[in-house]
């Protein structure tokens, strides 16, 4: 089921296994049959580790979304809740227990918290009365989940919010603790690099808890050469631009939840012959998107402009291959031909699959609102009008586009620009102010405190500097055989990836005025290990560099990431990890006050 | 289904649709084409069974979590056959990947000595914190401690590791504030926001609010985590109390406004905003962003009271004619501009719901106004109020079209409105530049202004072959003729 996560070059799915384990240990711990009660919002984190199989296999008989009111009847000795530690699903829960009919049926009443126990909400089931009927009350450590052979990811979508807006800094502690667990899978991580507040911070949390453990032993052989701990805050601009590679821009436009997309289901209706008058389907179609599915994995992380030239040669590539049956003579032939038919099947199918997002997909970006929307972007990201009010933002104003369309792009004027000048702030908050409510006020101050939105009072515009020192805008790039990270967004070169880039070749040292001009401090700590596990490298082996994006990380960054270490010359090889993937619009809406619909 | 591949044939074949780079040479849309000729082609090859996919159609992945969910709480459901096929379909699915079903030799126990006690220590946190300190500190090894009553004698340190975790632990005999703050400062050494949420509520309870607050004003950890708990409880009272003894005057502010949005009655939110916002230390612009935000809710209070009672008297014509969609309470400023255009666009200046006196109250720009008074009266296809908008005297009397946002918005937006060809092509002539003027003409067929343009440019060949787009026979035919006839002209080709 999970092959994929271990095709990389740090096998993934040993994670994924120990956290399967962990899952089947707590069932196991609750004898006899059970009921799982869920908070929805865990669903999809857990499909990624275990299906609906495994749990059957340890009697797990009936499953519930979590909801007030009284729990369904269910003849099983164990009812657990599988929860996130909030307030709100305490209260729900207690009004589930008071509600049980406990002579009736007497059932065994258990809380798992992922991934962590929280005493507040114990405090809170206590006060509700309730704390008592639980027999037992553990946590689930799933901190850090695979989402694919490179990636992984903490699923908190609140993340950037509390880390910046907030100052809360109980998900670094979870990221600490994520850390923790992959290094005691895969060894102790020697070199420890990070840029940002968060980032110290996590690492603070990191050293505190090996001294804990008072030099707990890892004999495990280190996989990982390098941590780099990246803060969201360090680069707030990659975020706002619109994603142009093809993963990237299926989520700017469906959204990707837990490696699944839903799309809308005209163009996936089965067209089979002689049952035209079936009924089209209205449910949207679901797709799994990771590399387990090979053209996926080839197109994903390419420039949306050079996924059409791949598809097309794929099925030149399938056509000539069913054309063999024509070949095919003797019983030999046609048995193995036959044989060969599942995989041909399954490669139609996601070639059918993909041809048919990239229809729905160009729809959008040949719509004349993307192409305006993306020159606005162009001429931003080079510092082209940035201290000027600008008349496509007005106009999306005038027409009442969505909020979030507006509130991008004003933002990544503001960050292009170091900040606007006082005069455009005022004149872009006015506007919005009367045309989407005042409420709007306590999201244009969200903005404000995150830095997203700034004056620039009487500091200088260290935009063009950084831009030019970190060659963020290249002018001439190649779409369709990349020579430059700058193609997944057709010319702009994430921030978060060049200092990635920079310091596996040169060295941050190159960069060190740069670095001064970016929020929070950069550093380097060495974690001693043994003499024993000291690696003898390879000749031409490569590094492994886990990068770590607190607050979140975009498809197109983690698509230079991989073109990084694809590169032949490169050296390192990057497995990411993150708080949370996401896009501008989920960013921006996590942010706000008060959200609404999307962009496109 | 031909009617929708002619349709896609045509989508795929027109070359109006550009690629987002502005490349020429697009070829990728001719390869998209050709890959999903190919799968179709092969359709009839291969039987489209769905057997191999993982998805059931619903969308949900059969035999995922999710999908499970729906079909074991479905006990309900009368047929059976959803729930067999559910079955065997996760059984077949089961078996097409024995990987899920292998054990793994890998376990993060596993990688801890002295875990071969069952049972107790099973989450990964006891893995890792409960193995080390047992092998490595065994000084600190309490066995029996789970089982000892609240009154353990653990000093500070004990006990916040022992929150950490999750063990029995009683605070109450902390009693001095040394103590306390000790206990506090220890949670926060330990970066655990769990446990020093836990502190921090032990020692609201205990200490008086004043010496509470000094003592988080110099521990910043603390204090943020005391502030993200409050607004997670929903405790505003004691939030504000905080933030005013931390003399935090903005933030306050913004607090105390983001309760507006829970008063639902619009005349009670209308009274907070007035007696418990104005006047909060905001900065400047907010500060006149929220009096604005009161002054435009007790308009809209006192213009619904009033077009309530008119719509339903049924003697106001345009209320009659166009019934209002819903209540203008709580809309924003320029919704209510619209609005007032709409139904009160001829009244003076004097009355409140006239958008004059909108437009005065709140500062609006002349840009919008415009926009949004041509949005309305356009809607009404009000065509004397559009072009009265547009048109200013100067003070010899003579009259002169002015549109502060470009004739070609205007027109874009009377286009929007299905206005006549008629009333656009009059707009589409003031349109200054010329080659905008042309191509908002031919794109909206005004075909006077296409050939009056191309004729003041002395174009014959372009003129010739913008006869061939006109209908035969019409009245555009005839013109073109007869500029074509017209001696006196000096044609530049």
């Amino acid at each position: 089921m999970a092959a994929h996560l271990s095709y990389g070059r740090v096998n993934l799915n040993v994670l994924r296994e120990a956290m399967r384990k962990e899952l089947r240990e707590f069932l196991d711990k609750c004898a006899g049959t059970k009921a799982i009660v869920w908070d929805e919002y865990l669903t999809g984190p857990f499909g990624l580790i275990a299906q609906y199989s495994l749990l059957k296999e340890h009697e797990v008989e009936k499953m519930f979304t979590l909801k007030a009111g009284r729990l369904p009847a269910a003849d099983v000795k164990n009812v657990i809740f599988f929860v996130r530690p909030r307030l709100e699903l305490m209260d729900i829960i207690a009004e589930n227990v008071l509600s049980e009919d406990r002579l009736r049926c007497p059932r065994d009443l258990h809380i798992l918290f992922v991934p962590r126990r929280s005493l507040l909400c114990e405090q809170r089931l206590k006060d509700q009365g309730v704390l008592g009927s639980f027999v037992y009350r553990e946590e689930y450590g799933l901190d850090l989940i695979p989402f694919d052979g490179d990636l992984l990811s903490m699923e908190s979508e609140t993340s950037f919010k509390e880390c910046y807006l907030e100052n809360d800094q109980t998900s670094l502690y979870h990221a600490a603790k994520g850390l923790m667990t992959l290094q005691a899978l895969y060894g102790t991580i020697p070199q420890i690099i990070g840029k940002g507040e968060c980032a110290r911070h996590v690492t603070n949390m990191m050293m505190r808890m090996k001294r804990e453990f008072t030099g707990s032993q890892n004999s495990i052989l280190p996989v990982f050469d390098t941590l780099l701990l990246l803060d969201r805050n360090v680069d707030l601009l990659t975020p706002l631009a619109t994603q142009l590679t093809y993963e990237g821009l299926i989520d700017e436009v469906y959204g990707i939840q837990n490696t699944h997309v839903k799309l809308p289901p005209e163009k996936f209706a089965p067209k089979k012959q002689g049952e035209g008058g079936k009924e089209l389907p209205t449910e949207p179609k679901k797709l799994q998107l990771n590399s387990a599915e090979e053209l996926y994995a080839e197109i994903r992380d390419k420039n949306f402009n050079a996924v059409g030239p791949v598809l097309s040669k794929k099925a030149k590539v399938i056509s000539a291959a069913f054309e063999e049956r024509h070949h095919a003579k003797t019983v030999g032939e046609i048995k193995q031909f036959v044989s060969q038919l599942p995989h041909m099947q399954a490669a139609r199918t996601s070639l059918a699959n993909h041809t048919s997002i990239a229809e729905l997909i160009k729809i959008i970006t040949t719509s004349e609102a993307f192409r305006d929307n993306l020159t606005v972007e162009q001429e931003f990201m080079p510092g082209i009008d940035t201290d000027k009010v600008n008349n496509y933002i007005e106009d999306c104003i005038a027409q009442k586009d969505p909020l979030i369309k507006i509130l991008r792009l004003v933002c990544l004027q503001s960050v292009c620009n170091s900040g606007l000048k006082q005069k455009v702030l005022d004149y872009y908050k006015r506007e919005i102010l009367q045309t989407y409510g005042y409420e709007n006020l306590l999201t244009l101050n969200n903005l404000e405190k995150a830095g997203l939105l700034k004056s620039q009072g009487n500091s200088r515009n260290n935009y063009p500097t950084i831009r030019k020192t970190l060659r963020l805008w290249v002018d001439e790039v190649n779409e369709q055989n990349p020579n430059d990270i700058s193609y997944v967004y057709s010319g702009y070169a994430p921030l978060s990836v060049r200092l990635a880039q920079l310091l596996a070749r040169p060295g941050w040292r190159s960069i060190e005025e740069v670095l001064k001009l970016l929020p929070g401090p950069h550093f380097e700590e060495r974690q001693p290990l043994h003499v024993g596990l000291l690696k003898k490298r390879q000749q031409g082996e490569n590094k492994v560099t886990l990068v770590f994006f607190l607050g979140g990380v975009t498809y197109a960054e983690i698509a230079a990431l991989r073109f990084l270490s694809q590169m032949e010359d490169g050296g390192t090889e990057y497995v990411i990890a993150t708080t949370k993937l996401m896009n501008g619009t989920s960013w921006i809406k996590s942010l706000m006050d008060k959200p609404e619909a999307p962009a496109f | 289904m031909s009617r929708i591949k002619i349709d896609e044939e045509e989508y795929w074949n027109s070359s109006k649709f550009k690629a987002f780079t502005f490349d020429d040479e697009d070829d990728d849309l001719f390869q998209l084409k050709e890959s999903k000729r190919a799968v179709n082609s092969l359709r009839d090859i291969v039987d489209d069974d769905d057997d191999l996919e993982k998805y059931s159609w619903s969308g949900e992945p059969v035999g995922s979590i999710s999908w499970s969910i729906k079909e074991t709480s479905s006990s309900s459901r009368s047929a059976g056959e959803v729930r067999n096929q559910g079955q065997q379909r996760s059984q077949s699915n089961a078996s097409a990947f024995p990987l899920s079903k292998q054990e793994s030799s890998y376990s993060l126990s596993s990688l801890f000595k002295g875990l071969n006690k069952p049972g107790s220590l099973n989450s990964l946190s006891d893995a890792f914190t409960d193995t080390s300190v047992k092998s490595f500190a065994p000084e600190l090894r309490r066995p029996k401690a789970e089982y000892q009553d609240y009154g353990g004698d653990w000093n500070i340190e004990d006990t916040v590791r022992r929150m950490k975790r999750g063990k029995v632990y009683s605070l109450e005999r902390f009693r001095s504030l040394k103590d306390k703050l000790q206990l506090l400062d220890e949670a926060v050494r330990m970066h655990d926001g769990n446990v020093i949420t836990a502190v921090l509520i032990f020692l609201k309870r205990t200490l008086s609010m004043e010496i509470f607050f000094r003592e988080l004003e110099v521990r910043p950890v603390a204090l943020q985590h005391f502030i993200h708990f409050l607004r997670e409880i929903d405790d505003q009272k004691i939030l504000r109390d905080l933030f005013r003894f931390l003399e935090r005057v903005e933030e306050l502010a913004l607090s105390v406004y983001r309760e507006h949005l829970n008063i639902s009655n619009a005349e009670e939110r209308r009274d907070f905003l007035k007696t418990k916002c104005i006047g909060l230390p905001f900065s400047a612009d907010d500060a006149a962003h929220i009096e604005d935000h009161y002054t435009l809710l007790e308009r809209q209070i006192i213009i619904e009271a009033n077009d309530k009672h008119l719509e339903a008297s049924g003697q106001e014509e345009i209320f009659r004619k166009h019934p209002r969609k819903a209540s203008i309470l709580f809309m924003p400023l320029v919704t209510t501009l619209f609005y007032s255009c709409i139904y009160h666009y001829t009244e003076g200046e004097g009355t409140f719901s006239s958008p004059a006196n909108l437009k005065k109250t709140f500062r609006i720009p002349e840009k919008q106004y415009v926009l949004t008074a041509l949005a309305a009266r356009a809607k009404l296809r009000a065509w004397h109020d559009v072009d009265a908008l547009f048109t200013t005297k100067n003070w010899l009397g003579y009259t002169k079209k002015k549109a502060p946002i470009g004739f070609h918005r205007v027109v874009e937006i009377l286009n929007k409105n299905s206005a006549p060809v008629q009333v656009l092509q009059d707009y589409v002539r003031l349109v200054d530049d010329v080659d905008l003027r042309l191509n908002i003409a031919i794109k909206y067929k005004c075909h006077n202004v296409v050939i009056d343009t191309y004729k003041d440019l002395k174009d014959r060949h372009q003129l010739m072959v913008y006869r061939c787009k006109v209908d035969r026979n019409s009245p555009e035919e005839e013109k073109i003729d007869h500029i074509l006839s017209n001696l006196q002209i000096r044609w530049k080709n």
